[in-house]
């Protein structure tokens, strides 16, 4: 089984500088900087690298869109860590610290960027203080600093702590919190690329797409292009939680049918239950059927069943759930979390969450189910940034493909009132 | 009156090294973040001094203070327990123990035990999943939670 991330994740003391170099880490830096910087761009665009936060850009392509010419630049690590379902950055963090600095310091090099900033969410406060200690093991090690292994090149890296609001982990939101604003998101055009932090050009990658870099420096963009399918290439560390025997992150070539994780991996349902729904990538995504268990865990193949890979946050239910009460609660996740900025996502959500709480306490009649597909839709490509898109997601695939839950909790209600 | 100790002068330089000079205004979230986690909440005194340090007026603080959940207008108890309820613990009966542990300390959820010792709050995803149902005390995540090990986890705390 190919691993990129997790070969030795459980390793006793890999945080510390000693155990990582000897199992092999900072090795990528000598190699990086005897060669040019844009050479390192087009090797990880060769490398089939996609963003592994959520929406899966290529990283490399991403790069090469940072404005010509203007200094300074910067790079953000998205270590916001939010989306439901999602832990693999949270794992990362706290076994192997050194990798993520190890990736941030190629991206840096690789975009010219002499400054980097680490966005942690604000309750990863233990996380930031191991971050901040490996970071000082570097620093001491010639690693950050002016002029690292004597190649002329200087970086420094910051920890940044968040405070609590799922909407951060969006960039244009990180970055306005970062510079120390409300984190609502900008509009876009310009990208961070071109305009991002302190108006300047900036990089936002997010924790696991960064922590890839080292493999592809030591290995070659051919090696990593070899992992996985055509379009998707390399590994997808998996956050599987919910009705599975053993719930936990797992390291999955691209391509793996999502059959093989849930049961292989994942040890199958709880008590042998029948597996009704899952959620491919966190919350944000449409939840699919049992019955497309077979689909392979790619961006391709998860986009022709209509859902996303998205975070790679595997929710899995089993046939006691009713679909109802998870899209309440996801609902209720999303109001909460809307910044308010827009008002479809903003009034929306309410609406959305007033009428499912309807719904669910047997309230509800026929004509709610077609208001709140209504309502999705007045909210659906309406906002500045992706939550409110997000929002809909588990609403209306649940709906879709679990209509008899709604109704059920609807039809009790008229036989009730007949009665 | 809400004023820095020496302590955190340094702090703060050290806070303020972090960002490019005409751009202290960064510093703003850490800076609310070194005052929730001593004074347990956030007052308009310290959003006061705060905004004097970095050149912010106060209704601006503010303006940023209130959008993060994390700093509160009042002091929560020495323990704060944020208590995942999203999908992935509710899965789990994350909402049984949630009674359970307001049940336990004789709290609403949201309140504070008398003695200021415990705060309880329902809380958003957390980045536990694979081990929920899970909960997370100050700077410590608990995971895998039942109602005993709730239990024992509660009377460890002094």
């Amino acid at each position: 089984m190919t691993q990129i991330l997790y070969h030795n994740i459980n390793k006793k003391d890999l945080h510390t500088l000693e155990v990582y170099e000897k199992e092999g880490g900072y090795q990528s830096l000598k190699k990086a900087f005897a060669k040019e910087p844009e050479e390192i761009v087009e090797m990880v665009k060769a490398s089939g690298l996609r963003g592994r936060g959520g929406a899966g850009f290529p990283t490399g392509l991403k790069w090469s869109f940072l404005a010509k010419d203007v200094f300074p630049r910067y790079l953000c690590c998205n270590a916001d860590e939010s989306e439901p379902g999602t832990c693999k950055d949270r794992e990362l963090l706290l076994k192997n610290p050194h990798l993520l600095i190890e990736g941030m310091i190629l991206c840096s090099y690789a975009c010219r960027i002499e400054t980097a900033y680490n966005y942690l969410r604000g309750e990863f406060y233990d996380l930031c203080e191991i971050t901040e200690t490996a970071l000082e093991e570097a620093y001491a090690k010639g690693y950050l600093g002016k002029n690292i292994l004597g190649s002329g090149f200087n970086l420094d890296i910051h920890t940044h702590l968040g405070a609590g609001a799922y909407i951060c982990g969006e960039e244009s939101a990180l970055l306005n919190s970062l510079e120390g604003g409300r984190g609502e998101p900008r509009m876009k055009p310009p990208f961070p690329a071109v305009q991002g932090l302190y108006a300047k050009p900036t990089v936002v990658n997010n924790v696991e797409t960064l922590c890839v870099l080292p493999y592809i420096v030591n290995n070659g963009a051919e090696k990593h292009a070899a992992i996985g399918t055509e379009k998707s290439k390399g590994t997808k560390l998996v956050s599987v939680s919910g009705h599975v025997k053993k719930p936990g992150n797992y390291e999955v070539v691209l391509g793996t049918p999502v059959r093989e994780i849930i049961y292989d991996m994942a040890g199958g349902i709880r008590d042998d239950n029948e597996l009704k729904a899952y959620i491919p990538g966190g919350s944000s995504v449409p939840m699919v059927p049992a019955d497309l268990v077979d689909t392979p865990y790619d961006y391709e193949s998860l986009q022709a069943i209509g859902t996303m890979l998205g975070s790679g946050a595997l929710i899995v239910m089993d046939h006691t759930v009713n679909m109802v009460e998870t899209s309440l609660r996801l609902t209720s996740f999303y109001m909460h979390e809307s910044c308010g900025k827009c008002t479809p996502c903003r009034e929306g959500t309410r609406w959305m969450w007033q009428i499912l709480q309807q719904i669910q306490t047997g309230k509800g009649e026929a004509a709610y189910i077609e208001k709140l597909v209504d309502i999705c839709d007045n909210i659906s490509f309406k906002c500045f940034c992706p939550l409110g898109d997000a929002a809909v997601a588990p609403v209306l695939s649940s709906i879709q493909n679990f209509r008899a839950d709604y109704d059920e909790l609807i039809e009790k209600l008229t036989a009730n009132t007949a009665v | 009156m809400f004023a820095f100790t020496k302590e955190d002068d340094k702090q703060i330089e050290k806070i303020l090294n972090k960002y490019p000079k005409e751009q202290k205004r960064s510093a703003l979230l850490p800076l609310l973040t070194l005052v929730q986690r001593r004074e347990k909440h956030v007052s308009p005194d310290a959003m006061r001094e705060i905004g004097r340090r970095l050149d912010l007026s106060p209704a601006y603080v503010q303006s940023v203070c209130s959008f993060y959940t994390m700093y509160s207008a009042t002091p929560v108890g020495k323990y704060l327990i944020l208590f995942c309820i999203n999908i992935s613990c509710q899965l789990n009966g994350c909402d049984e123990l949630l009674a359970h542990t307001a049940r336990k300390l004789n709290i609403e959820i949201g309140g504070t035990t008398e003695d200021m010792k415990f705060t309880l709050h329902r809380e958003e995803c957390l980045a536990a999943c694979s081990g929920a149902p899970m909960m997370r005390i100050n700077d410590t995540f608990y995971e895998n939670l039942t109602s005993d090990k709730i239990d024992q986890i509660l009377g460890s705390l002094d």
